[in-house]
């Protein structure tokens, strides 16, 4: 159902062209290398579009950490059912994150037990909600990197402006360079960085520039069109097989040099950087998004004081050590078998852009 | 997440876009960026306009993709 030529899209699914680029990867491609595509966006695309039958067996891809739900933390999950629990209590959230299984729930249960829990496509809905639920309180859900996290901060901006005193923001908004940094310095074998196009529209180049001096790891920033994906690999693998490590941008469509200034002015603003847990790196110094004093009205997390429980995380799940590039989905006992998009045990299962149920979705 | 859509900025009013992809309309936020003008693309990402779209550069990262590798041979 595809309507008119969808510009900037169509051009860059040319299956010819997916081809050419196929066997350039193939032409240039010696040396096995693991490539890590750091965006859940970019697992689905890859796997959607079956690019791995289009890579020699030279190319290894490891699935990453940007996937919101995925990394959100099990007591996060938690903090916000036991919000949804209290009274003239309104939840709003992108609705990934409804199945993500807490330690005794999950948002979506409580939601068929009563809880006011809805799903919106952008903050600005959940705001627009607060404006027509006045004696309600209306918490956002926030969750999210660099693309969504400024998003989130215009809201609480608008919220002060429109005089909206009932919309709170809980985050857990984060920023990909310490994770990514985390990950450079951990044990896992990664020779190059697919790294996230969205973010970096935010953010700009800057921030990689560590991974290729001091890391020497290979950097490409990528669209998610099938040629572009190709495209960055074929980049990675040239800067890999001569040893010249450098931040390369293929996704200059969008993505400028220092970024959306706007957008980073609006992030800084609103939010200050804190340690931060991530499912499978742990505690991350700096990759959280906190909102500062300033806007402390709207913080969920100071206005409502609530108990969460200890959390437990899923027996068996390896979604940490998917989202860190040590091992596959199908590596898990129960992919497939107890873990399924119906029943998911953990949140790499339930996020459409999380690699089990990207790799279950899309299995051979 | 962060799945983002281009898409063509038909109308503005104030800080809000009526944008296109296709002939399904959209409405996008300009609170994130400024310069927006009809007849723009702009990456639609979560409701918010995050990005515009370079058209000269996007015709310059197809004519790359057609280039032919030749690291490897003189
Ligand atoms: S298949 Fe299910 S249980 Fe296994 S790692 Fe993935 S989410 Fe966790």
């Amino acid at each position: 159902m595809k309507p008119e030529g969808l510009r900037y899209i169509d051009e860059y699914r040319d299956s010819a062209l997916v081809l050419h680029l196929s066997n350039q990867i193939r032409k240039v491609s010696k040396k096995p290398v693991n490539l890590m595509e750091v965006c859940g966006g970019h697992t689905m695309a890859i796997h959607k579009n079956g690019l791995t039958g289009f890579l020699p067996e030279t190319i290894n891809l490891l699935s990453g950490p940007g996937c919101p739900v995925c990394v959100s933390s099990q007591t996060f999950i938690d903090h916000a059912i036991a919000l949804g629990n209290l009274p003239d209590m309104i939840l709003t959230t992108y609705g990934d994150l409804l199945r993500v299984p807490g330690s005794l729930s999950s948002l979506e249960k409580e939601k068929a037990a009563g809880s006011d829990i809805r799903i919106v496509y952008s903050v600005l809905d959940a705001l627009e909600i607060a404006k027509q639920n006045r004696k309600k309180q209306v918490v956002f859900i926030g969750i999210g990197f660099e693309t969504t996290a400024p998003a989130s901060a215009a809201a609480i901006k608008k919220a002060e402006m429109d005089g909206i005193r009932n919309f709170y923001l809980l985050s857990s908004h984060k920023v990909m360079p310490p994770a990514l940094e985390a990950l450079a310095a951990g044990d896992t074998k990664i020779d190059g960085f697919i790294a996230p196009g969205h973010v970096s529209a935010i953010t700009g180049y800057g921030i990689y520039q560590k991974f290729a001096k001091v890391y020497k790891r290979g950097v490409v920033i990528s669209g998610f069109e099938p040629a572009d994906i190709l495209q960055s690999i074929l980049m990675l693998v040239k800067q890999i097989e001569l040893s010249n490590y450098h931040v390369e941008n293929e996704y200059k469509r969008i993505v400028k040099p220092g970024g959306n200034p706007k957008a980073l002015a609006i992030m800084e603003e609103v939010f200050i950087p804190v340690d931060a847990e991530w499912r499978g790196l742990g505690i991350v110094p700096e990759s959280g998004l906190a909102i500062t004093e300033k806007f402390a009205a709207y913080d969920a997390t100071r206005k409502f004081d609530v108990k969460i429980p200890e959390s437990k995380p899923p027996r068996g799940c390896i979604c940490g050590e998917i989202l860190t590039g040590k091992s596959k989905p199908s590596d898990c006992r129960l992919f497939a078998s107890v873990c399924n998009p119906l029943n998911p045990v953990g949140a790499c299962m339930v996020s459409s852009e999380g690699a089990c149920s990207v790799f279950y979705k899309y299995r051979a | 997440m962060c799945l983002g859509v281009p898409a063509r900025v038909i109308h503005i009013d104030g800080s809000v876009a009526t944008v296109a992809l296709g002939s399904v309309e959209y409405k996008a936020s300009l609170l994130l960026l400024n310069n927006v003008n009809p007849g723009d693309y702009v990456l639609l990402h979560a409701g918010f306009a995050i990005e515009k779209i370079d058209p000269a550069e996007a015709a310059e990262t197809i004519r790359l993709f057609n280039e032919i590798s030749n690291m490897y041979e003189e």
